[in-house]
């Protein structure tokens, strides 16, 4: 399938569509990251994530309009103050959620996965009662448009630049509170022994909520991102949930650096193959090929070996 | 020692790590036909790990395991255990929505197949064997009941119970009295001596009053190593038992 | 839970509640219903099948499989196969460029009709291939994943991966499938015309007498040592591994079973409605499969084929009058029945009905105690 391009152009087409999946990369981790943090520190599956994401779309979609129409000469860092509140959204809405449905599920993982997948369905619906069934987009401001030139061949968009960065800084800020800072080592705790997390006083039910509701939160995020590369529907979520969780599990479900490197692995492959198979064929190798992977080593890639 | 005498089993230059962590560092065992042999040992001494590897629970990283002259560390866990080596947990693990019968009849030694399994049939032969082994297990009498009734002591003997209809010839058990009252524990001793008639018993105790009770012989663990070995009295007089136990 | 009196009335009482659904899918349906209903209530059926398999492989094994469409829509497809193949003679499809080969194909510039379609023109090993071809995929996902211990929600996400994988194969290969619209316009069966409201009906027989053959299978392996190390693998895995069994080999025949089951199923929807589509296969259908079998409770075969009906009879009735409300009432239909009532209708029944019934039969004292009071209870139960 290479012998039609010549060596440069071949390439740039990798380039281009490693950049191309680098946009698939960044909303992949900012997913995988949360449901990382709700799967691997909680033992919680949660089938409403990609919904989750999509409020986080939708916020940003109404934070767009808000600042089209009330205050048009801010409009240019509507993007930020819409991931914040995004944020804030899915976050208040994972805690509820937590309150009302998780909390009496923790010790029956398949359950929770059956509730969370009820969960996402009323969801959707929600969605398309209150946004209705057409998808919708925003209009991103002027200096988030256009490209980067690289060489002639290469052309990097800003927007997927962005997207980027955006979830570098929330890589990096997860990576901090679950590793240098007191409250993650009580989530880790709380993982690793829940009864003497309780006996030395950690509040285990609050570490919970507080978890979940961060896990959700990031969702958010990355349904602000993803506005930013795609439009935003009621079904949208969903497409995303099964790829997220086989990074998750083929990055090792306690590791964040192993869902960062997996998220990365599949998303390349599968951006690259893109441009040289249809699209839906190169998402099947690339599925098959994780779920072979995953037959021959189901810890994932980057688990430790400990005594079971 | 030397591998001439006739041991049920050898365990040699046994060693496991975890992530360079040596739970059990080149540890060497030997049992004899139808002795009662106890492990003793503080806290993380490696003690579980050794029956962990012996049943094939735990891989072993380096180190033979020398049973009736099979080699155990290339044998899958179900192998191991048709060979002849039954092995009680910590904690009791009886199938909970079973009657003490039922639990008694998945542990009899037939039909271990898939299609063994749907042409097994309740015959007389199994009926005596669950009667037999019930009244071994002072349990002849609870036959019909849901075994997640049954009291803590009455479910570890359940589960010994459950390696015996086995017939196999070690027995592994993993701190038989933990949890039980004195008069279960007298009880539990004599259930042991009459076991030891005809099976090679592998005990890991901390009781030592029940120790002296049933050994024949006592191995001190320390470290994932062989601290001492020996009768209870000649241990228990080891300088380098009494530093561990009592010394830091 | 499961109480357990003296086995005989055990026995009895299974058997009365099994005669019960066989009066009401064989007499009752037929008889009250009109040519339609019945044939939708056949469609319903045919999903009983996935759900009796869920029992044995999720209530009783503990294995949740996320990919139960993909056994029925290969089973289905399957079947799909051989009737499209009949339905494409080169007489029937002579105005095509290629004439002989299913029209999709032709509209897809298929020039020849491809391997793995030519040994679907036997009926004979269409119907081995509706229960092998399922089972040998269960076999290879089943060998895989439970010799590496692979259980719980790991199983259940890498099924539900196969789902998404199949789907989007069977419609990104249009040309060999069908593509999204599945492959439809089926016509006759070995010449007998399956359209026509006469075929619909003894369609509906075979289906429910099957179904009722396939709960008695079930019913006969649970009631095996199997069933028993089944359960006992569930609750305590390391100790039935260290009695002295192979527990993966157990889980893979389960699975297996399951997986033939859900393959009759689904090919028994294909000779009902018409056609297979990649829509009964995919992910969002096959968790629907599960909810199901959680309704009619997870431990209960026969409530298994009892909340097959009632969802898809709840499905139909909310899509023809309140479609917007459908979501809804399914989403909630997943939280209640995890967070309420996790045995399902079979739960309640056993913690309501049962005693009443027991007050009853006891009231009309041993002399009376006949089976004719109890099926009318039963009866209120179901729809």
């Amino acid at each position: 399938m290479f012998a039609d391009y010549s060596m440069p152009e071949l390439m740039s087409i990798f380039a281009m569509q490693g950049f191309a999946g680098l946009s698939l990369f960044s909303i992949f981790v900012l997913m995988a990251l949360g449901l990382a943090i709700i799967f691997g520190q909680m033992g919680v599956i949660n089938m409403a994530h990609g919904e989750f994401m999509i409020l986080g779309a939708y916020t940003t979609y109404l934070t767009a309009g808000l600042f089209e129409n009330v205050m048009p000469g801010l409009y240019g860092i509507y993007f930020f103050v819409a991931m914040f509140l995004a944020f804030i959204a899915s976050a208040l809405l994972g805690m509820l959620v937590e309150w009302l449905m998780i909390r009496h599920l923790y010790h029956r993982p398949l359950d929770t996965l059956l509730a969370t997948w009820g969960l996402s369905l009323i969801l959707q619906q929600a969605y398309r009662s209150i946004f209705g069934a057409r998808e919708v987009g925003v209009s991103l401001p002027d200096w988030m448009m256009g490209s980067i030139a690289v060489t002639d061949l290469v052309e990097i968009p800003i927007n997927g630049l962005i997207v980027m960065v955006v979830t570098l800084v929330i890589a990096t800020l997860v990576y901090l509170l679950m590793f240098r800072s007191g409250w993650g080592r009580q989530v880790r705790a709380v993982v690793q022994n829940r009864p003497m997390a309780e006996a030395v006083g950690i509040d285990t039910g609050k570490v919970d909520r507080i978890t979940f509701a961060l896990g959700c939160g990031i969702a958010g995020v990355a349904g602000a991102a993803f506005t930013m590369i795609g439009s935003t529907g009621p079904t949208s979520g969903q497409l995303y949930i099964v790829d997220t969780f086989l990074v998750v599990v083929f990055g090792g479900a306690q590791s964040l650096l192993g869902t960062i490197a997996s998220a990365f692995t599949i998303s390349q492959a599968q951006s690259t193959m893109e441009f040289f198979l249809s699209g839906s064929m190169a998402k099947v190798l690339t599925l098959l090929v994780v779920v072979g992977i995953l037959m021959l080593r189901p810890q994932g890639l980057f688990a430790l070996k400990v005594r079971r | 020692m030397s591998t001439s005498r006739d041991f049920i089993l050898t365990v040699e230059g046994l060693t496991v790590s975890f992530d360079g962590f040596k739970a059990v560092n080149d540890l060497s065992l030997y049992l004899e036909h139808n002795e009662i042999r106890v492990i003793i040992g503080p806290n993380g001494a490696g003690k579980t790990t050794v029956l962990d590897l012996i049943c094939g629970k735990t891989r072993a990283t380096d180190g033979a395991i020398r049973f009736k002259g099979q080699d155990l560390t290339r044998m899958k866990e179900h192998q191991i255990v048709r060979s002849g080596v039954g092995r009680k947990f910590q904690n009791p693990s009886i199938y909970d929505d079973l009657t003490v019968f039922e639990n008694l009849e998945v542990s009899y030694p037939r039909g271990r197949s898939v299609m063994g399994a749907l042409a097994f049939r309740r015959d007389q032969q199994v009926i005596d064997a669950v009667h037999e082994v019930a009244e071994t297990i002072f349990l002849a009498d609870q036959l019909d009941r849901r075994a997640d009734l049954l009291s803590h002591g009455q479910k570890q003997w359940l589960e010994i119970g459950m390696l015996l209809i086995q017939e196999p010839d070690l027995l592994m058990l993993d701190e038989p009295v933990a949890g039980m009252s004195v008069a279960e524990r007298k009880k539990t001793a004599e259930l042991l001596k009459v076991i030891t008639r005809n099976h090679t018993v592998l005990v890991i105790e901390h009781d030592m009053q029940f120790v002296g009770d049933i050994a024949d012989r006592v191995t001190v663990m320390h470290q994932g190593q062989v601290l001492s070995e020996g009768s209870l009295a000649h241990v228990k007089a080891d300088p380098k038992v009494v530093e561990v136990y009592l010394g830091h | 839970m499961k109480t357990t009196p003296s086995a005989s009335s055990l026995m009895s009482r299974e058997n009365l509640y099994f005669l019960v659904l066989a009066a009401l899918l064989l007499l009752v349906f037929p008889v009250l219903l009109d040519a339609f209903r019945l044939n939708l209530v056949g469609k319903y059926l045919t999903y009983a099948f996935v759900a009796v398999g869920l029992v044995l492989c999720w209530g009783k094994g503990g294995i949740l499989s996320l990919g139960q469409g993909v056994f029925f829509g290969l089973g289905g497809y399957c079947m799909a196969m051989f009737l499209k193949l009949e339905a494409s003679s080169p007489e029937a499809t002579a105005s095509q460029s290629t004439p002989g080969i299913p029209d999709f194909m032709d509209w897809n510039q298929v020039t020849e009709l491809p391997w793995f379609w030519q040994p679907f023109h036997s009926f004979s090993f269409t119907l081995i291939a509706v229960v092998m071809v399922p089972v040998i995929l269960a076999l290879i996902i089943g060998v895989a994943m439970f010799k590496r211990r692979v259980g719980g929600v790991y199983f259940a996400i890498i099924t539900q991966a196969i789902a998404a994988i199949l789907t989007i194969l069977i419609i990104g290969q249009q040309g060999f499938t069908g593509g999204a619209n599945g492959i439809t316009d089926l016509r006759t069966l070995m010449g007998w015309d399956i359209r026509g409201n006469e075929a619909k009906t003894v369609l509906y027989f075979v289906t429910a007498g099957l179904l009722l053959a396939c709960v008695l299978l079930a019913r006969h392996v649970l009631g095996s040592k199997l069933g028993r190390i089944l359960v006992a693998m569930r609750d305590q895995e390391d100790r039935v591994r260290f009695s002295g069994y192979d527990v993966a080999s157990f889980k893979v025949f389960v699975f297996c079973l399951a997986a033939a089951l859900s393959g009759i199923g689904g090919a028994l929807f294909t000779l009902q409605v018409g056609f297979m589509s990649p829509s009964f296969v995919g992910i969002v259908p096959s968790i629907e499969m599960v909810i199901f079998c959680a309704v009619g409770g997870r431990h209960s075969l026969l409530g298994a084929v009892y909340g097959a009906l009632l969802v898809n009879a709840a499905k139909t009735g909310f899509s023809e009058s309140f479609p917007e409300l459908w979501l809804y009432a399914m989403g909630a239909l997943f939280i209640a029945v995890v967070l309420a009532f996790p045995n399902g209708i079979a739960g309640l029944y056993q913690r309501y009905l049962m005693p009443l019934e027991k007050k009853i039969l006891g009231g009309l004292g041993k002399a009376a105690r006949t089976p004719s009071t109890a099926p009318a209870r039963q009866m209120e139960e179901t729809p």
